[in-house]
């Protein structure tokens, strides 16, 4: 059997008093889109954050390639850190910057030489290939959300990563872009070969792409399959989810008011 | 109830000894970037033009108005002892010793310094700075080093151009307006100011630099970790608040303490 290329074991976080994850064990394999869905609020994207860094558990043990990444030299040479790519929510796309600018980043601020020619190749061949050639001095405000969801993926596959993390990435769309966004993650997924780890609540979009979902409830990993699995799973708080039951809508994610 | 309000006062205490002692710890770790090539030239540059080409206006316009004030004040006080002439040295002295270096210091502090804390507020929270660590870039870095460098440039000349055109306010109204003789004015300009007081002006100016700088840029970091149920965009205001008002009795304060060194 293959060894999953990221792993979490038992890995607990709590905010304050708040405990998010409540012990998650979950496998990525390479090569793979994993999906891992859920309702608002349960530990999705804190989930996502312990993968590359700016959440770190409580407990439990996160392996990449089978090596724990609690023994990661805290200065330099974050070796696997640097083949990954983060895609955010909002996308994150930084307001001051032109759009050429915002790709370029982050080449230009790890590299000696700025003003290579190899980065400006680089970035013109990406923003070509996710077709967004004339746009390049036009600021991220002066863009659609599409567009803008476009410049974060050229920003994230600039360079080359090995893993990319996508933070809802259909949040605020219409159900004409959110199929496209999902068509050019599996488009670019196929074409570079990259990981993808998935965080969604866009069901069923989100199942015509992942060849791997992971359900999170209360902080724990209720779920783990393939689309055909999930759609036969007898779990009924799965099964409410992905049909959007009124009865997995619970006070804890702040729709309704504690009983009793 | 007193060992209530003094607990209250102890913790206040203690905020302050570690929010100062994080300030410094925040400012060392932004310097020692500064040295970490590629040196950020560029940002270095627009820094500068920010902080000291657009804040020109106010400067030359506080100043000014600094300076004819103190050419009233000072006529009218010292024409009480017959020493009216004596006004171009206690205009000079006052404007370079003290009020050029800390009055240009707030004025740069309402203009750039809000607008630095505001702009990091802002990256902060709509998660820009998480971004950057993304990329494995260093956000302290990105930040906040060019802002010291550009901010260590622009206070000392900016103090510079307040007292100079001070001067010449307090020449408008002592020599055109109220009839001092104006070589007289400009001989004791000349002859009262030592060069321990214009160094001494400038090693205020270079302070305030790093105080203000580290001070709004630190403000702007944690904005998401302000309290008081500050988050998002009241995050943000607080943090911009913040840092003005912490700045500006940080100047005061470390003003009085050089001052107390040097003179």
């Amino acid at each position: 059997m293959i060894s999953p290329l990221i792993q979490f074991k038992d890995i607990t976080k709590s905010f304050n008093d708040v405990q998010v994850l409540k012990g998650i064990n979950l496998s990525i394999h390479k090569g793979e889109i994993t999906a891992v869905i859920g309702m608002s609020g349960t530990g999705k994207s804190v989930l996502l954050k312990h993968i590359i860094g700016l959440v770190h558990q409580d407990s439990g043990k996160l392996l990449i390639n089978g090596k724990s990444m609690d023994s990661r030299p805290k200065k330099g040479g974050h070796l696997f850190s640097s083949q990954l790519s983060y895609m955010f929510q909002e996308n994150a796309l930084f307001d001051f910057l032109n759009v050429y600018d915002n790709i370029a980043l982050p080449l230009t601020e790890t590299s000696k030489n700025p003003n290579s020619i190899v980065i400006k190749q680089k970035v013109k061949t990406r923003m070509q290939e996710l077709g967004l050639g004339p746009i390049d001095h036009k600021f991220p405000s002066q863009l659609s959300g599409g567009m803008r969801k476009r410049v974060a993926l050229a920003r994230a596959l600039v360079t080359d990563p090995k893993v990319v993390l996508f933070d809802e990435p259909t949040t605020g769309l219409d159900p004409v872009r959110k199929k496209k966004v999902h068509k050019m993650i599996l488009e670019y997924q196929q074409q570079f070969g990259f990981t993808a780890v998935i965080v969604s609540h866009d069901i069923p979009g989100i199942f015509d792409i992942a060849q791997h979902i992971a359900m999170l409830d209360e902080g724990r990993i209720i779920f783990e399959g393939t689309k055909d699995e999930i759609l036969d799973s007898h779990n009924k708080t799965v099964n409410a989810f992905i049909r959007g039951e009124e009865r997995c809508v619970s006070y804890e994610i702040g729709l309704e008011q504690p009983k009793g | 109830m007193v060992v209530k309000y003094i607990e209250k006062l102890g913790g206040l205490v203690l905020y302050a000894i570690g929010s100062l002692g994080r300030i410094t710890l925040f400012f060392i770790s932004g310097l020692t970037q500064v040295f970490i090539r590629p040196i950020q030239f560029d940002k270095i540059l627009d820094h500068t033009w920010f902080i000291g080409t657009k804040s020109l206006f106010v400067i030359v316009l506080t100043g000014l108005f600094t300076g004819m004030v103190l050419g009233l004040q000072g006529f009218y006080t010292l024409v009480t002892f017959g020493s009216e002439a004596a006004l171009g040295s206690a205009v000079a002295l006052t404007l370079i010793r003290e009020l050029g270096p800390v009055l240009a210091a707030i004025m740069i502090t309402a203009r750039a310094g809000s607008a630095m804390a505001a702009e990091i507020g802002v990256m902060r929270i709509s998660e820009q700075i998480d971004a950057l660590k993304t990329m494995q870039i260093n956000p302290i870095r990105f930040v906040f080093s060019p802002r010291i460098v550009a901010a260590m440039i622009s206070f000392p000349l900016l103090t510079a151009i307040f007292d100079v055109v001070g001067i010449f306010g307090g020449y408008l109204t002592g020599s055109l307006l109220l009839g001092i003789n104006r070589s007289i004015y400009m001989d004791k300009v000349i002859t009262s100011v030592q060069m321990i007081d214009i160094v001494g002006g400038f090693l205020k100016s270079f302070v305030f630099a790093i105080v203000v700088t580290s001070v709004c840029c630190y403000r702007g970091y944690y904005a998401h970790l302000a309290g008081d149920g500050g988050f998002g965009a009241k995050g943000v205001s607080m943090a911009t608040t913040n840092s003005v008002v912490q700045s500006c009795i940080y100047i005061l304060i470390v003003d009085y303490i050089i001052t107390y060194f040097l003179v």
